[in-house]
Formats: C-alpha cells, sequence, structure tokens
C-alpha cells in the first residue's frame, strides 16, 4: 500500500477542487442566462408565461437536486442519448440554479413598492420605460446580495454530483478515503476546503447587503 | 447679454401648446370675486359626470359630479373610505372608473387603455408617500419625464429643472440624493417634478400627511405660491386652515357622494348637514 502524505491528500484534493470551482461557474453563469431569460418572459406579460415560469420554478424546487442529476445522466441514456458525467452535471445544476435565480429576481422586481410605479405612471411613462428606468434598476440592487448568496448554494450543491462519477471535491475525497482510510483526515480537508471558497461569498454577500440597504432609500 | 437672450428665445420656442395655454391662463386668472363673473363661462377643465367606481362588490363612487375650472382650487374633504382618494385617482386613470364620464382639457377619458404619455402633460399629480425615485438624484428626478415622455433636451431639462427646484425652494439640492432630504423637502421635490411636466391641473392626495408638523407649511406655502401663479389644484386635505384660507371650493364627500359642496367659509361656518358638522367637530 502506497503511503500518503497529508500533503498527498491535500494536493489531490486542491486539483479536484478545480472541477468543483468549474463546475460551481458553468452551473452560476448558465443559471443566471436562464435565469434571466425566464425573468424577462415573464415581464412581457405574455399569456402563459406567468405560468410557465411559475411551473419551471416550482418543478426544480420541489424535486430533490440528486433526482435531477439522476434523470439528466441516467434517464436521457433510455433515450438512446449518452452524456458525460460533465455535461450531466452542468444541464442539471444549470436548470437547478436558473429556477432559483429566477425566484429570486422575480422577487426583486416584485418589491419595487407599488408606488414607484404610480410615480412613473402619472409622469406619463409606459410599461417599458417604468421598467428600465425606474424598476430595475431598483430590483437590481436589491437582487445583488441574494444572488452572491445563493452561489453559496451552488458550490455545496456540485458536491452532489460525485454520486454519478463526476470528480470533483467530494468523489476525490472519498476516492482518497478508501486509498488512506483516514476519513477524519480526509473528510475534515474536504470540508475544510468547501468552506474557504464558500466563506468569502457569505461574508460578501453580507457586506453587500449592509452597504446596498444603507443608500437605498 | 445676447447669449441669455437667445437662450430665453429658444426656450419660449421650444415649450409646447400646453406652457402657451398654462400661460394665458394665468393671465386671466381670477385676481378678486368680480372676475369669478367672467372665470365661469370658461370651459371647465376637468369635468366629472355621474362618475361610479366599485372595487369588486364595494360601491366607493356613486356617481359623482364635479366640474373644475381654470384656475381653481377645489379642496375635497371627508372622512376615510368616503372615496375621496379613489376620486383623484380615477381623475388620472390610477383607477379605472366603471360607468359616467370624465373629461380632462375637453377630451373624454374612455376608461381603454389609454396613452398614459399624452395624460401626464394634462394631469400631474403629488402622493402622501412622495414616490420619490430613490436610485436618481434629485434633479433627475425633475429631469426623467420631460426627457423620457416629451423628449426634452438633456441641458433644457437640467435648466428647467433648476428653476422648478428653485421655485419651491430647493434650488441647492439638485444633486442631492432623495434620502438625503427631510419628508417636506421630499415632497417639494415631488410637487417640482411633476411641475416639470407642465400639468394643467395638479391633484395632490393628501401630500401633508406624511409630514411632521414643522414641514407642512414649507409645502402648504408652495400650493399658495402655484395658485397665485394660476394652477389649477384639485386636492384631498385634512388641513382644515388651508381650504379655508386658499381653497376657492370645499367639497365634501359622504359614503361615495359629494355630500355637500361650497364656497370655503360659509361651508366651514354654516355647513348644511348633519354629516359635515359631526365631520368639522371631529377634525377642527
Amino acid at each position: 500500500m502506497i503511503d500518503f502524505t497529508l500533503w498527498d491528500i491535500l494536493r489531490n484534493l486542491l486539483l479536484a477542487a478545480r472541477w468543483t470551482l468549474a463546475l460551481s461557474l458553468i452551473a452560476f453563469i448558465g443559471g443566471s442566462l436562464v435565469g434571466l431569460a425566464l425573468t424577462f418572459l415573464r415581464l412581457t406579460r405574455w399569456p402563459g408565461a406567468a405560468l410557465f415560469c411559475r411551473l419551471y420554478t416550482e418543478l426544480f424546487q420541489g424535486t430533490p437536486l440528486l433526482m435531477q442529476l439522476f434523470l439528466a445522466f441516467f434517464g436521457v441514456a433510455v433515450f438512446g442519448l449518452d452524456v458525460s458525467a460533465w455535461t450531466a452535471a452542468a444541464v442539471a445544476l444549470t436548470l437547478f440554479s436558473s429556477a432559483f435565480l429566477h425566484d429570486i429576481w422575480r422577487g426583486c422586481v416584485e418589491a419595487v413598492p407599488k408606488g414607484q410605479w404610480e410615480g412613473a405612471r402619472v409622469l406619463g411613462l409606459g410599461y417599458l420605460k417604468t421598467m428600465r428606468h425606474i424598476i430595475l434598476p431598483q430590483a437590481l440592487r436589491m437582487a445583488i446580495a441574494p444572488t452572491v448568496g445563493f452561489s453559496v448554494q451552488i458550490i455545496k450543491g456540485t458536491a452532489l454530483a460525485s454520486v454519478i462519477g463526476f470528480v470533483e471535491l467530494t468523489k476525490a475525497g472519498t476516492m482518497l478515503n478508501n486509498a488512506t482510510l483516514e476519513p477524519f483526515t480526509v473528510f475534515a480537508l474536504v470540508a475544510l476546503l468547501y468552506f474557504a471558497m464558500c466563506y468569502p461569498l457569505s461574508r460578501l454577500a453580507r457586506h453587500l447587503e449592509a452597504r446596498l440597504n444603507v443608500t437605498a432609500r | 447679454m445676447s447669449l441669455l437672450a437667445e437662450v430665453s428665445a429658444l426656450d419660449s420656442a421650444s415649450s409646447d401648446a400646453a406652457v402657451s395655454e398654462k400661460a394665458a391662463v394665468t393671465e386671466s386668472a381670477p385676481v378678486s370675486d368680480s372676475a369669478l363673473d367672467t372665470e365661469s363661462a370658461k370651459a371647465p377643465l376637468v369635468s366629472l359626470s355621474a362618475l361610479t367606481k366599485s372595487f369588486g362588490d364595494l360601491p366607493v363612487l356613486k356617481g359623482i359630479d364635479l366640474e373644475v375650472r381654470p384656475g381653481e382650487v377645489v379642496s375635497i374633504i371627508g372622512r376615510s373610505g368616503s372615496g375621496k382618494s379613489t376620486l383623484l385617482r380615477c381623475i388620472n386613470q390610477l383607477e379605472q372608473h366603471d360607468g359616467g364620464a370624465i373629461h380632462v382639457a375637453g377630451k373624454l377619458l374612455d376608461g381603454s387603455e389609454m396613452d398614459a404619455a399624452a395624460l401626464a402633460q394634462d394631469v400631474g399629480m403629488v402622493f402622501q408617500s412622495f414616490n420619490l425615485f430613490p436610485h436618481k438624484r434629485v434633479g433627475e428626478n425633475v429631469m426623467l419625464a420631460p426627457m423620457l415622455v416629451k423628449g426634452v433636451a438633456r441641458d433644457v431639462a437640467e435648466r428647467e429643472a433648476r428653476e422648478m427646484l428653485a421655485k419651491v425652494g430647493l434650488g441647492e439640492k439638485f444633486d442631492a440624493w432623495p434620502s438625503q432630504l427631510s419628508g417636506g423637502q421630499q415632497q417639494r421635490v415631488a410637487i417640482a417634478r411633476a411641475l416639470a411636466m407642465h400639468p394643467k391641473v395638479l391633484l395632490c392626495d393628501e401630500i401633508t400627511s406624511a409630514l411632521d408638523p414643522e414641514l407642512v407649511g414649507d409645502v402648504l406655502k408652495v400650493l399658495e405660491q402655484l395658485k397665485r401663479e394660476g394652477m389649477t389644484l384639485i386636492l384631498v386635505t385634512h388641513e382644515m386652515n388651508f381650504a379655508r384660507d386658499v381653497g376657492d371650493r370645499v367639497i365634501f364627500m359622504h359614503q361615495g357622494r359629494v355630500h355637500e359642496s361650497g364656497d370655503p367659509a360659509t361651508l366651514f361656518a354654516n355647513p348644511a348637514t348633519e354629516e359635515l358638522r359631526q365631520f368639522l367637530g371631529a377634525v377642527l
């Protein structure tokens, strides 16, 4: 049996953490794009748009991320599609993130007080001008802190991608545990690395929340 | 000197029909009671006939007839729930009326999807809660609608915004944020913002109710000045002194109807109905 030094374990975990970060970034960017599209779709006030967005959100918020990953990986195989763990994880996490981000942003748009709509309306601004100049700038301000906060959930969510064989931080941890039989050391380091990624984001979210609130109104 | 003259010439050239009409109103605004006779010959600026409005099963306005002439200051008083705010909000279509007719400056508001931009140039509104845009500086709050709705050039809009702010006594606050101002100052910015669209009539919905008592005076002073300049004002108010001293006419609303109306001195001194007597007893 090969002897693993602490440095060997940490080095391998750090290498695997790159994939956690990469997957998180893809999920965040992809989720933002889809979530933004959903938010604008809802704002068009087209018949059925709001219903579609609500069903979409409830579907992805109301089922475990793990099931979504299984469906994206094993499920599509039923239809003869062969997807890599990478693709399945990226797609599932993107859809999952988009549902939550859309919900956050929709809430921010709705949280702009009704008086702002009326104030703009009596000045003669139509729906689009009011959205663009009055509502969205204020909603954006409110959205920043919870959006950064949700990115923490995405990072932790990537851990589930380990079960479909995607080698990221958690998967690397289980593999190293099997090789070293030192679960405490290995998983403590895994947890520490997750914490090192998430904590700065939580702090940033809290900082932004405090700062944006003071000047908002 | 010649540059200044050019600028002001440009200014008057760019002003639209609404402004010149308003100027005409200002000139012929009543200065004494004897002028009232010629005044009444004028077409009403705002005219409501048999106006009805319900929220669900609850009738809020049960047939309102009201005519407001150019330059008139009309105060609407009454208990909360009497329909006075709803009446005001129907005039600029923040609420769609169910029945009856509303004419503003001779145009019928037919309750269909209407052009907010066109209406905003006839009717301005100031709210109890100010509704300033918190993410825009004071000056931008005032400039926004002329630029976006009327297509006024930025430099022209800015000059006019500075004028309007000076008029309400806040000339030095152009670059301040709304959150840095007191309630009274914010409300005066809201008035300046409404005036920047050169409306023919200004609706005021309890605009002093959210203010500390010592700040109310500054806002009322601005309204007095507007009246002197010939602006038509319709206000829902709890300021009975203002309604009596500055208003031309008082409308007492009760249960969705105009219960009593008349000139303020008579109405406050000799209320004809028991309801008004009770109301005045409660608020004075």
